[in-house]
């Protein structure tokens, strides 16, 4: 298993907010056991999910050049839940860039239904503290993901790609 | 400019938010790490909402200081600060009350400087120094 769990972006406003939509299946193994006979998508890969559409809006602000882990969920609300079948739509809006990291409110949505919604801190790793950070890229983190088309989607696109 | 009850209710109400600290634990002399519970990371999400809630700029480091004595060996020695380092500390923290400190400068004892009532300080002249 790969741990992309954002299927693909539909809006990408840079320094501003991002939406990104999640197809829930029951593909998905661990929904056989999470709840048998009630197959849910768990609250944690839906923050998991929130944390990658925020963290890769906060990652473009520096052009990926920091590296963006998340720090902290100073709140988190689940409303409802999510069902094989559902479309998670996950909006992202930036609220904060600074040096050492940012902060985003994301929330879930089936429709109109609002599924959860959270605040999440990210910092930026401090590159000069540790040099075992110095390997690690960011930029192909995100370049290897296939996550680079992101950028080509339209301010209230479709989700589809452009061509150019 | 609110007054330094104001400011200390504020700070009260994000050390709530951020730590989920008790309203009632946030007295002036609590220590963010010791009696309030806080970790490193929460101090980039309470000077977040710091900034947010009285609109103003902190610069990286002016609140919480990084590593003191990490960088140069005369203001640290065996795991204290030296004179030099204490001086330097009193330099970077002018809002934390450094006499119990300076009996026992062990790098350890450093965040038991960051108290609620230190933030309070803090705020007080970063706002007065605004308007």
């Amino acid at each position: 298993m790969r741990w992309y769990w954002i299927d693909r972006f539909a809006e990408f406003v840079p320094g501003k907010h991002a939406k990104a939509i999640k197809n829930v299946t029951l593909a998905e193994e661990h929904l056989h056991d999470h709840f048998p006979g009630f197959p849910v998508m768990p609250g944690s890969l839906m923050l998991e999910g929130m944390a990658q559409t925020g963290g890769i809006l906060l990652g473009q602000t520096s052009d990926f050049n920091e590296i963006v882990i998340l720090a902290k969920v100073p709140n988190v609300t689940f409303h409802s839940w999510a069902c094989p079948g559902d479309t998670l739509t996950y909006t992202a809006n930036l609220l904060d860039v600074r040096p050492e990291g940012g902060v985003v409110e994301c929330k879930a949505h089936v429709g109109d239904r609002l599924v959860a919604e959270a605040e999440i801190v990210f910092a930026h790793l401090d590159r000069s503290a540790d040099s075992s950070t110095a390997a690690f890229d960011q930029k192909n983190f995100v370049f290897s993901m296939g996550l680079m088309s992101i950028l080509d989607v339209g301010k209230a696109g479709t989700g589809a790609a452009s061509s150019s | 400019m609110p007054t330094s009850n104001e400011i200390y209710e504020k700070v009260r109400e994000i050390l709530v938010d951020a730590l989920g600290a008790d309203e009632s634990e946030c007295t002036p002399d609590a220590t963010l790490m010791g009696d309030l519970g806080a970790e490193s990371i929460d101090f980039l999400d309470i000077v977040f909402r710091l900034e947010k809630t009285f609109n103003v700029k902190i610069p990286r480091g002016e609140l919480f200081p990084d590593n003191i004595g990490a960088s140069d060996p005369s203001l640290a020695k065996d795991g204290a600060l030296t004179p030099a380092g204490v001086a330097e500390l009193k330099k970077r923290l002018p809002y934390a009350d450094l006499d119990k400190f300076a009996k026992d400068p062990k790098i350890e004892n450093i965040s038991d400087l960051f108290t609620v009532g230190m933030i309070v300080k803090f705020m007080e002249a970063k706002l007065a120094a605004a308007s």
